[in-house]
């Protein structure tokens, strides 16, 4: 396996891992969107409940869950190895720069301990809770489950966590629009004809993806305060 | 001492066959056991180097630029020339003979002449196996261009990069055997001194340009690939850091000079637009494909090109040479170009130049065509002028490209010093009076990949391993006290005058008096400010800070002297030459049509100068040229 | 025109550097940066000052020796060399501060000549065609598709200048590595060693120091032969295909 180490251990090795991991990380987004828009169903958290425990349950989901830990723990080490490289690559700094480059692109690393940061809150505030912390039970057609619908419906109520979240869907989405074009090009994803489209698709993504993220806290908290 | 030329007997077209078979050879295994020093690493350094390393020898590599792929010849636009008949336009070994032969009026050995255009076409398949990018057509052959002083297309080409391509070829077979240790690399290090010993080249001193320190180096021999002395004239289309020393430190010790005169004035450069000029950039030759050369009929015709009518236009070159037009060789028509501009006729703000016209292409091929020819000449000319040339013509004028002369090479390219060999521009052989355009690339891999391998082989085979001197030897410490005195001096006067002052100075007086056109009288007056120039430059210039450090003004200090020995030597052996051919035209013998007028009674022969000492003249040999398979006419592009 | 100039001047390699401020005056508009650096040079002589050491050659913005980094920008503004960049770019008056190629792998010489022989290294590492002189087959032999030609053409533009590592954030010599694995990679001629060349190089490129690509594209908006992004891609694609194919274990 020398040379499987070897290989994700230079540096466009562990970039591609990079990629890869992130343009996984892109497809769970998507899916926990769609999980999470029926948070706005208004049937009183009857169906996002069930959607909950079965997510919390299926040993199919358990399993690409423990994957998705993974992805994510190795897209953080990989990118704070490769920052680590890139800082010592150039220990004297230049008196003035003019950059050719755009912001989000040059500041991956900034916005993606952010994004760390929030990930951190969100999972101790819902998904830690959900598993190992106390929950109130509801009683869905006669089954017992989790309140994970009042957790967040709670949650959801405070402003400061709704101002947090939607701040945090802003990092995502600058994050994102330099993240899924970049992880094409460096999975050697480059043609005339589809580089174009996978711009345009990276910023739509970038965009719909956190802006529909955001919806869900404003929404819940226009709903609560109504 | 006689000239031996050492050309082989035979027939023309069997000369080099047979040579290579006379040549002695080096046992494989005794490869290892030979040093070879390669100075300067473009494109004959660099295939020399690599060649000879793949072969077995140990080669020790310098160049004074950082790295061996920005030697000069990178700079080579146009192309190369290779008798492949690819066009079937009725080429071949013997036409390209024939017409470097032409084209450099007849003053160069045909033997030489004909194995450069035979190994021409082993040159372009090895640097396409080497991944050289050439251009090609749709289907996938390789295309070609023609090129001033022909009638096929027989030059191939990248886009007009062709110099940086087959250099960045010859330096990646370079690195794979700097890689496998079988050459030593030395960048930004400077050759000052060569090291004779017992008739023969033992090594050379070199500074490192980055701690001045001086050098020894040993080997059995010494390969001088250090390109053109174009900038004597201060002013030329050659790189900045471009010199004389190496070769100039070989002629005083030993090896004659052949033809220092003969010197290129490329036709079409970008005009001078100032005194703060540092160098003069080139406009590929290939333009004169579609551009028209033209000025306004009328003296001081001061009208913007679009103004002038037609009729009221003179394309000179077409009309006084309606065969080849524009694409007369590079002489004619800087010649030419010089004409019309000394009648008054010049165009832009200093009067120096003349139109380069690619209306008549444009309306012709369309915009696109042009741009696919010519994109990257266009935009450099835009960078520099800040003229689109889509829109208005160029403005050209001709300046300093190449050097014919440099050091005499008999057929094996070894110097009169044994053991010393010179490849490529540095030495005289191949282009006679005027070089026709696409060949210098020719004959710089010419030199180091077909040619040196076997000839320098004969050489090591003969003097065996054994004959070689350590760095200890008092011959390396004398040469090492000469460079070592040499800078003393210069560190030591401290007068008022900088390097470049002097340079300049230099280059005036060489591009006036010695320059597209020279008269007695001038040429007399020239050795004389020369001399003068050279005596204060001993006594007056400055050269700041110490040896020990990166120093930029000593090391062109180092250079401008030798260029000051050297332009006397030109400006002797253009005042030698009474007659007129090629780059060298003395107003004196000319045909009444103002054309350039050979005298092959007297002059068919190269001049080779012998160094006799400090301010002695210099001893003036002759290596006869025998003309057995052409005929020598008045070379005519009309 | 007048200029002030703020340049950075350091002795040798081991010394500690500091900007210093000159003016120019009378400087032609139509005269190249660096004549304009000559001006002032011959001024610092006479004045019996060191005059700032900078590395050119060709002046003709082919051979890639030229390397400052002049008010933000690797060759200063407009995608060019420094030798083919003219001061009627620049307005009158301005303030212009000039520094060297800043990257571990370019230690500074002396003022703004850095050492850029790690370039060389990785293309001795594996940037050729093996093939020595005398055993190639005719020209024609392969013909190679006018498009594939032209594509390694414009990879084998690159000049080696180093003004994508300079222009790099992360100091990458992607682009660099990139056009010379491209070059090769698209030949016919180059396919025998593909493998082996681009995980040679990359392991060189990796070993000299140099930061990795976050995709940022500062290097070819810079580059002044603007080879293109899309021969990075390639490379990482060539890469990952080589690590995962290749019998080098």
């Amino acid at each position: 396996m020398n040379w499987f180490i070897k290989a994700f251990t230079s540096t466009i090795g562990r970039k591609i891992v990079v990629a890869f991991t992130g343009l996984f990380l892109c497809l769970f987004l998507v899916v926990h969107l769609l999980g999470n828009l029926q948070l706005l169903a208004n049937d009183g958290g009857k169906s996002f409940n069930l959607y909950a425990k079965f997510m919390t349950t299926s040993p199919i989901i358990q399993t690409i869950s423990i994957l998705n830990f993974a992805f994510i723990l190795l897209h953080i080490i990989q990118s704070l190895i490769l920052t680590f490289y890139n800082r010592r690559a150039r220990p004297v700094r230049y008196a003035i720069v003019e950059n050719k480059s755009t912001w989000a692109s040059r500041n991956m690393a900034f916005l993606g301990t952010f994004v760390l940061i929030f990930l951190v809150g969100h999972l101790a505030g819902f998904w830690w809770r959900m598993k190992f912390g106390e929950m109130p039970i509801v009683g869905i057609d006669g089954v017992q489950v989790k309140d994970l619908y009042r957790v967040v419906y709670e949650a959801f109520s405070n402003l400061g966590i709704v101002v947090f979240y939607v701040i945090s869907m802003g990092f995502i989405a600058f994050h994102l629009s330099h993240g899924f074009q970049s992880a094409f090009q460096t999975l050697g994803i480059h043609h005339v004809k589809y580089t174009p489209l996978i711009q345009t698709v990276g910023w739509l993504f970038s965009i719909i993806i956190p802006l529909a993220y955001a919806i869900i806290p404003i929404v819940m908290y226009l709903r609560n305060v109504n | 001492m006689k000239l031996d030329s050492k050309v082989p007997e035979g027939p023309l077209a069997e000369k080099w066959t047979r040579h290579k078979f006379n040549l002695k050879l080096v046992n494989p295994a005794n490869k290892r056991k030979y040093e070879v020093i390669v100075v300067g690493t473009g494109l004959a350094g660099a295939s020399a180097a690599a060649t000879l390393a793949e072969l077995g020898y140990n080669v020790k590599a310098f160049c004074f630029q950082d790295s061996p792929r920005r030697a000069h010849s990178i700079a080579a636009q146009g192309g190369i020339n290779a008798a492949k008949n690819y066009q079937n336009d009725g080429d071949s070994v013997y036409r390209l003979f024939y017409d470097t032969i032409k084209g450099g009026d007849y003053r160069a050995r045909e033997a030489n002449v004909y194995r450069l255009a035979e190994v021409s076409v082993n040159i372009i398949d090895q640097c396409v196996a080497q991944g050289v990018p050439f251009a090609r057509e749709y289907g996938g052959l390789l295309a070609n261009r023609s090129f001033g002083g022909a009638q096929v297309s027989r030059t191939f080409y990248a886009r007009g990069q062709t110099g940086q391509q087959l250099l960045l070829g010859a330096y990646s077979a370079m690195s794979r055997q700097i890689a496998a240790g079988k050459i030593k690399m030395y960048p930004r290090t400077e050759m000052l001194e060569l090291v004779v010993h017992d008739g023969k080249a033992r090594g050379i001193i070199t500074r490192n340009l980055i701690t001045g320190k001086i050098e020894r180096h040993s080997a059995h021999a010494v390969l001088l690939c250090t390109g053109g002395y174009g900038n004597v004239y201060y002013l030329s289309t050659n790189a900045m850091g471009s010199n004389a020393t190496a070769i100039w430190r070989a002629h005083k010790k030993g090896a004659f000079f052949g033809n220092p005169c003969f010197t290129q004035i490329h036709p079409t450069c970008i005009p001078v637009s100032g005194d703060h000029q540092s160098k003069l950039t080139l406009m590929s030759e290939s333009l004169r494909n579609d551009g028209r050369v033209w000025v306004p009929k009328k003296v001081g015709d001061t009208r913007p090109p679009h103004e002038i009518p037609e009729e009221e236009r003179d394309y000179f070159l077409e009309r006084k040479y309606p065969s080849f037009g524009n694409l007369v060789p590079r002489d004619v028509a800087s010649r030419n170009v010089k004409y019309v501009c000394d009648e008054g006729r010049g165009v832009g703000a200093s009067k120096m130049a003349v139109y380069l016209d690619f209306a008549d292409a444009i309306k012709r091929d369309g915009i696109d065509v042009i741009r696919a020819k010519y994109g990257n000449l266009f935009d450099i000319y835009e960078k520099i002028t800040g003229e689109d040339p889509y829109k208005t013509p160029m403005r050209i004028y001709p300046a300093v490209h190449y050097t014919m002369g440099g050091l005499w090479v008999d057929y094996n390219l070894m110097t009169t010093i044994p053991g010393l060999f010179a490849l490529g521009e540095a030495n005289f052989s191949d282009h006679g009076a005027n070089r026709l355009g696409a060949s210098a690339l020719m004959q710089g891999l010419a030199d180091g990949y077909f040619i040196i391998p076997y000839t320098l082989g004969d050489y090591l085979a003969t003097i065996g391993w054994n004959d070689r001197i350590s760095t200890d030897h008092p011959a390396f410490a004398e040469a090492e006290q000469e460079v070592k005195d040499r800078i003393g001096t210069l560190l030591g006067i401290n007068g008022k005058k900088t390097v470049d002052q002097f340079h300049k100075e230099l280059g005036k007086i060489m591009w006036d008096y010695c320059g597209m056109s020279r008269n007695a009288e001038g040429l007399k007056g020239a050795k004389e400010k020369i001399r003068q120039l050279r005596e204060e430059y001993w006594q007056n210039v400055r050269v700041g800070g110490t040896n020990e450090e990166l120093n930029i003004t000593l090391e062109k200090a180092l250079r401008v002297a030798d260029f000051l020995e050297l332009g006397e030597l030109m400006v002797d052996d253009a005042l030698h030459r009474e007659e007129s051919c090629g780059g060298h035209f003395r107003e004196e013998y000319q045909t009444p049509d103002g054309e350039a007028l050979r005298n092959d009674e007297k002059f068919a022969y190269v001049a080779a100068w012998e160094y006799k000492g400090p301010n002695q003249p210099h001893q003036l040999h002759k290596e006869e040229l025998i003309f057995e398979n052409v005929k020598l006419t008045q070379r005519s592009y009309k | 025109m007048n200029f002030t100039l703020k340049v950075w001047r350091q002795k040798n390699a081991q010394s500690k550097g500091e900007f210093k401020t000159y003016h120019v005056k009378d400087i032609s508009p139509d005269m190249s940066f660096l004549e304009m650096f000559d001006v002032l040079n011959e001024e610092l002589l006479l004045k019996g000052e060191d005059p700032i050491a900078f590395d050119h050659d060709c002046r003709e913005g082919i051979c890639g020796m030229c390397s400052m980094y002049i008010n933000g920008h690797p060759h200063g503004p407009g995608q060019t060399t420094t030798c083919q960049l003219h001061m009627r770019m620049f307005k009158d008056g301005e303030t212009i501060v000039v520094e060297p190629w800043r990257a571990k792998p370019f230690p500074v010489i002396k003022d703004l000549v850095v050492d850029r022989s790690a370039f060389d290294r990785i293309i001795q590492a594996g940037g050729y065609i093996s093939v020595n002189t005398g055993s190639a087959p005719d020209a024609n032999e392969i013909p190679i598709p006018k498009e594939v030609a032209e594509a390694a053409f414009n990879a084998a533009t690159c000049i080696g200048c180093g003004a994508c590592v300079a222009a790099c954030k992360n100091a990458s010599a992607m682009l660099f590595v990139a056009a010379k694995v491209a070059h090769l990679a698209l030949l016919p001629q180059g396919q025998p060693e593909r493998k082996r060349r681009v995980e040679r190089m990359v392991a060189q490129m990796d070993a000299e120091g140099f930061g990795a690509c976050t995709n940022t594209g500062a290097c070819a908006a810079e580059c002044p032969k603007e080879i293109s992004l899309a021969n990075i891609a390639l490379l990482n694609r060539e890469y990952l295909a080589a690590k995962l194919t290749s019998e080098y274990v």
